[in-house]
C-alpha cells in the first residue's frame, strides 16, 4: 500500500481512514500489509503492518558502512534492510537530490514542492516493486496514484486506488489541471477503483469518465473510542454548537454562521464555537461580527488529539455544512461521545447515517431549524444521542477490509 | 348461514406545511393547503369516486343483499367536503338505500383512547353528530381509529352506549381462537366484539396483485369458495381494510372493481350473506370473552401502539400533545379548536416512526418531529395567551367552575322569579 499520511502523525483524515482500513484488513489472518509513507517517526503502531519509510529507501547506489546505516537509520528501518533494498535500483534517480545514504529527504507533509516530492515518491516505488514480493498494490489518495502505476508497470501486479477525495471535492468544482491529471491517469490505470461513498463514486464516473464497472464503493468506518466515556459534558446553562474542521471553502463554514444568526434571532441561551483554522477563519470572523452574533459565535483555533473528542463532549449539537465532503469522519467521530450530528446530504457519511439530521449545504433554514430542535426538545437530543452512539458502534473497520478484500480477490481472479 | 362483514375505513390526515421555529409565534396556519388538495383530489378520483359506484352497482345487483360499514373520519368528510362534495353525495346515495352502515370513531382519528378520555369522548360525540348531520342515521357500532382496542378503552365505549365495537385478530390476544366468531368484552357481557379476519382482508388490500403469490390471480369464485370450505361453525368473516384499497393501493388496472362486482354473485351461489357490523353482533351468539389488558391495533407485526408511540421521539410529542388537552377544551376560539384536532390525528405521530413511518412525506422522523414539534409550540403559546400557564390548571377550573355555575344559578334564580311572578300575577 501506498500512503501518504499514517497516525500519529497526521494532517487530515487520510491517515484515520488509512490506519482504520489497515487496521480493520489485518483482522484478516491471511493477509499481510505493507505501508508505504513518505516520512515515518518512528512511533507509528506497527503491530499489525509493516511500515516503510520512502525517506529511507536508496534510489541511487551510494557505497556506505553497515554501522553508519545503523547510526543514520537504524531506529526506522534494520540496515540489513536497507541493503537489500539497494539491490532493487535499476535506473539512473542521479538527478534527483540525495544524502549520502542515496534516499531522498521527504517533508510527509503537502509542501509548496507536493508535485516535486510525489515524482520523488514515484521513484522509491520503483525500487519497491523491483524488490518486493506482493499480490496487490493499493494506493491511497492521488498523491500515491503515480507511485503505484509505476509499480504496477514494473511488477505487474493489478493495481487499486483508493478515492479518498477528488480535487472536485476540494475546489468546489475549480479544479487544478495538473492535479487532475494525475488522478485521471491513476484511475485509468487502476484495475479497480475504490470510493469512499457513491458520491465520490458517481464524482469518479462522471468527471473522471471511469466505467462504472471498476467502481466500487466501501464507506469509511470509525475506530471504535475505547475511552469513550472519560469524555463527559459538563453542565452549563448555554447549550453549544459545535464546528469542527478546517476553515475552508470546501467545509461551508459561512452557512454554519448564517444558520448561528438565524437560531439567535429566536432564541438566546446558545453558543456557537468554530473550531480549527484555515484560510477563511478571517472572513468568518468579519462575517459573524457584521451578522452582530460576535459575543455569541467563538473561535478556538486548531484543535488536535484528545482536545478534539473533550469539545466533541462538550457540546449539544455537532454540524458539518460540507459544501462537498467525500466522506466526512468527524460526525461519526462526534456520535462516538454521544453528539448528536447534522450533516449535509453532500457528505458521503450520510450515506451510511440514520440517527443524524440532513439537510442541503445551502439549505441555512433547515440547518437553523435542526440546530433548534435539537437545543428545544429533549427527546429530540436524547434519541439522537443514544441512537447515533449505537449506529456508530456497529460502524466497523473489519467490515470494510472484507469488502476490501473482496475486490482484491475478483482483481485477482480468485472468485 | 354464513355471512361476511365488509368494513371500509376512509382517513386522510391533514398534513403539514413546512413549519420554521422562526415561524413560531409569527404564523399560526400549520396546514399545506396544495398537497392536502392534491392528495384527496387523487385518492377521490381513483379510489372513492370508482369504489362508491361499484359498491353502488353491487347492491342494486344483488337487489339490496350486498351490505357493508365505513367509517369516515371527521377529518377525511372535512376535506371532501371543501375539495370533493360529490363524494359526501355519494355517500348519501349508499345511506338511502339502508344497506350501508356508518360507524363511529374518534373524530381526527386521534389516539384520544389511550391518551386522553375526555377527549375521546368529546370526539366520538363529535364525530357522531357529524354523521348523523350528512347520512341521517347515528351510528351504533364503533370503529376505532387504527382499530386500537383495550379493555378499558372498551369500557368507555360500552358506557357511551355502544354495543359492538370491531377489533384486530391479534395473535397474543387471539391465541388459537378464530377471527370468525362473535366475541365479548371481559367484563362487560353486552359489549359484543368483531374481529377482523386479517388472510382474507390481507388477501385482497396486499396481495390481491402480486403475482409472486401462490394464489395469483385471485377470482371471486376462488375467494368465496375458501369462506364456503370454512367449518360449518363458523359464521361470521370479517374482511376490513382502508378504502383507497380499491383503485389506489391496488389499482383499477389490477382488476379489483371487477373482483367485487363478482362477489354478491358467487356469494348468493354458496348460500353465503352479507351483514353489517350492527347486524352481526345481533345473528350471533357469542362465542367467548376476550381479555385485552394492552392496546392492540391493526397495524405492524406486534399490533400494538408501537407504530404511534414506539419510540422517544412520540412518546414526547404525545405527552407535550395531551398535557394541554384540559385547557384546549375550556377554550371557546373555534379555529383554535380546529386546529388542535388536526394535530391530533394519529399519522402526525406515524411519521415521526423509525421503522414503520407509513406513508410519511417527510425524509426521517427527526425531520417528521421538529415539524410537529414547533407547530405544537406555536400551538401551545395561542392557548397559553388564552389561558396563561401561571394559573394552574386547578386554580383555573375552580374559576371556571365558578363562572359555570353562576350561569346556573343566574337561570336557576331566574327560574324560580319567573314562577313567583306567575304566582303573583295569578294571585
Amino acid at each position: 500500500m501506498f500512503g501518504w499520511e499514517f497516525p500519529p502523525h497526521i494532517l487530515g483524515g487520510l491517515g484515520t481512514a488509512s490506519y482504520g482500513l489497515t487496521r480493520g484488513m489485518a483482522e484478516q489472518h491471511d493477509m499481510e500489509l505493507t505501508f508505504v509513507i513518505p516520512k515515518p517517526h518512528g512511533d507509528e503502531d506497527q503491530s499489525f503492518l509493516k511500515i516503510i519509510g520512502a525517506c529511507n529507501v536508496p534510489v541511487v547506489w551510494k557505497e556506505n558502512d553497515w554501522n553508519y546505516v545503523n547510526q543514520r537509520i537504524g531506529h526506522l528501518m534494520h540496515p540489513d534492510e536497507y541493503f537489500w533494498l539497494r539491490n532493487g535500483i535499476k535506473y539512473d534517480f542521479s538527478r534527483i537530490y540525495t544524502n549520502e545514504l542515496g534516499c531522498i529527504d521527504f517533508s510527509g507533509r503537502y509542501p509548496d514542492n507536493l508535485i516535486e516530492e510525489i515524482g520523488n515518491y514515484e521513484a522509491v516505488a520503483s525500487v519497491l516493486a523491483h524488490q518486493m514480493e506482493f499480490d496487490i498494490i493499493h494506493s491511497h489518495d492521488w498523491l500515491t496514484y503515480p507511485a503505484g502505476v509505476f509499480a504496477k508497470q514494473i511488477s505487474g501486479k493489478p493495481l487499486v486506488v483508493h478515492v479518498h477525495a477528488t480535487d472536485f471535492d476540494r475546489s468546489r468544482g475549480q479544479v487544478n489541471p495538473t492535479v487532475y491529471a494525475m488522478e485521471k491517469r491513476g484511475m485509468d490505470a487502476a484495475d479497480h477503483i475504490i470510493t469512499v461513498s457513491d458520491l465520490t463514486r458517481r464524482t469518479v464516473i462522471e468527471k473522471y469518465h471511469q466505467d462504472p464497472r471498476k467502481v466500487t464503493t466501501v464507506h469509511n468506518a470509525v475506530e471504535p473510542l475505547p475511552n469513550a466515556d472519560s469524555f463527559t459534558k459538563t453542565p452549563r446553562r448555554d447549550k453549544v454548537v459545535t464546528f469542527l474542521g478546517r476553515i475552508t471553502m470546501q467545509k461551508g463554514p459561512e452557512y454554519f454562521v448564517e444558520a448561528a444568526h438565524r437560531v439567535l434571532q429566536k432564541t438566546k441561551g446558545v453558543r456557537f464555537v468554530m473550531a480549527g483554522s484555515g484560510d477563511m477563519m478571517n472572513a468568518m470572523i468579519d462575517l459573524a461580527a457584521q451578522r452582530g452574533i460576535a459575543d455569541r459565535f467563538h473561535f478556538t483555533g486548531f484543535l488536535k488529539g484528545r482536545q478534539v473528542h473533550e469539545m466533541l463532549a462538550e457540546s449539544d449539537v455537532y454540524i458539518m455544512p460540507s459544501v462537498s465532503e467525500p466522506f466526512g469522519i468527524s460526525p461519526l467521530e462526534a456520535m462516538q461521545v454521544g453528539t448528536p450530528s447534522i450533516i449535509s446530504k453532500q457528505s458521503g457519511c450520510a450515506e451510511i447515517l440514520t440517527h443524524a439530521i440532513k439537510t442541503d449545504y445551502w439549505d441555512i433554514d433547515a440547518m437553523a431549524d435542526a440546530i433548534y430542535a435539537i437545543v428545544k426538545y429533549p427527546a429530540m437530543y436524547e434519541s439522537l444521542r443514544n441512537l447515533g452512539r449505537e449506529e456508530v458502534n456497529n460502524i466497523k473497520w473489519y467490515d470494510a477490509g472484507i469488502k476490501v478484500r473482496n475486490i482484491y480477490n475478483a482483481v485477482l481472479g480468485k472468485l | 348461514m354464513k355471512n361476511i362483514c365488509f368494513y371500509f375505513q376512509l382517513h386522510q390526515p391533514l398534513r403539514l406545511k413546512r413549519y420554521r421555529f422562526f415561524d413560531i409565534g409569527q404564523d399560526h396556519y400549520y396546514f399545506d393547503d396544495f398537497q392536502v388538495e392534491d392528495r384527496i383530489r387523487n385518492t377521490v378520483e381513483q379510489a372513492y369516486l370508482p369504489a362508491n359506484r361499484t359498491i353502488s352497482e353491487m347492491i342494486r345487483s344483488s337487489n339490496g343483499k350486498f351490505k357493508c360499514a365505513f367509517s369516515i373520519s371527521g377529518v377525511v368528510l372535512e376535506q371532501l367536503e371543501q375539495y370533493a362534495p360529490e363524494v359526501i353525495d355519494s355517500f348519501k346515495e349508499l345511506a338511502a338505500t339502508g344497506c350501508v352502515e356508518f360507524l363511529a370513531q374518534p373524530y381526527a382519528h386521534s389516539l384520544s383512547s389511550v391518551f386522553d378520555e375526555s377527549e375521546f369522548k368529546m370526539q366520538v360525540e363529535m364525530h357522531t353528530a357529524k354523521i348523523e348531520n350528512l347520512f341521517g342515521k347515528k351510528p351504533t357500532a364503533f370503529a376505532n381509529a387504527e382499530l386500537i382496542y383495550s379493555d378499558e378503552i372498551g369500557e368507555v365505549i360500552y358506557k357511551m352506549g355502544y354495543k359492538t365495537v370491531l377489533i384486530e385478530e391479534a395473535k397474543h390476544v387471539m391465541g388459537w381462537k378464530s377471527s370468525n366468531f362473535v366475541y365479548t368484552h371481559s367484563y362487560q357481557p353486552k359489549l359484543k366484539l368483531l374481529v377482523r379476519n386479517v388472510k382474507l382482508s390481507e388477501d385482497i388490500f396486499l396481495r390481491f396483485s402480486s403475482p409472486s403469490w401462490s394464489d395469483f390471480p385471485l377470482t371471486a369464485e376462488k375467494f368465496i369458495g375458501w369462506i364456503a370450505a370454512s367449518p360449518a361453525e363458523e359464521e361470521i368473516f370479517n374482511i376490513w381494510m382502508g378504502y383507497e384499497t380499491f383503485g389506489q393501493t391496488q389499482r383499477f388496472e389490477t382488476g379489483i372493481f371487477d373482483f367485487l362486482k363478482a362477489i354478491p354473485y358467487h356469494s348468493m351461489e354458496n348460500q353465503i350473506g352479507f351483514v353489517t357490523p350492527t347486524e352481526a353482533a345481533k345473528k350471533s351468539e357469542p362465542a367467548a370473552a376476550l381479555q385485552i389488558p394492552y392496546p392492540i391495533s391493526w397495524w405492524g407485526h406486534e399490533k400494538d401502539l408501537s407504530p404511534w408511540s414506539g419510540n422517544d421521539l412520540q412518546n414526547e410529542a404525545l405527552s407535550k400533545l395531551y398535557s394541554i388537552g384540559e385547557r384546549v377544551r375550556l377554550c371557546q376560539d373555534k379555529p383554535l379548536l380546529h386546529d388542535w384536532l388536526e394535530i391530533q390525528s394519529a399519522d402526525h405521530f406515524r411519521y415521526m416512526s423509525h421503522k414503520d413511518a407509513f406513508g410519511s412525506n417527510y425524509e426521517t422522523a427527526y425531520d417528521a418531529f421538529m415539524n410537529y414539534m414547533n407547530v405544537l409550540a406555536d400551538f401551545m403559546e395561542r392557548v397559553d395567551t388564552q389561558y396563561p400557564t401561571t394559573i394552574d390548571n386547578e386554580e383555573l377550573n375552580e374559576l371556571l367552575k365558578t363562572i359555570n355555575n353562576q350561569a346556573e344559578e343566574i337561570e336557576a334564580l331566574e327560574e324560580k322569579l319567573k314562577r313567583r311572578r306567575k304566582a303573583t300575577l295569578n294571585d
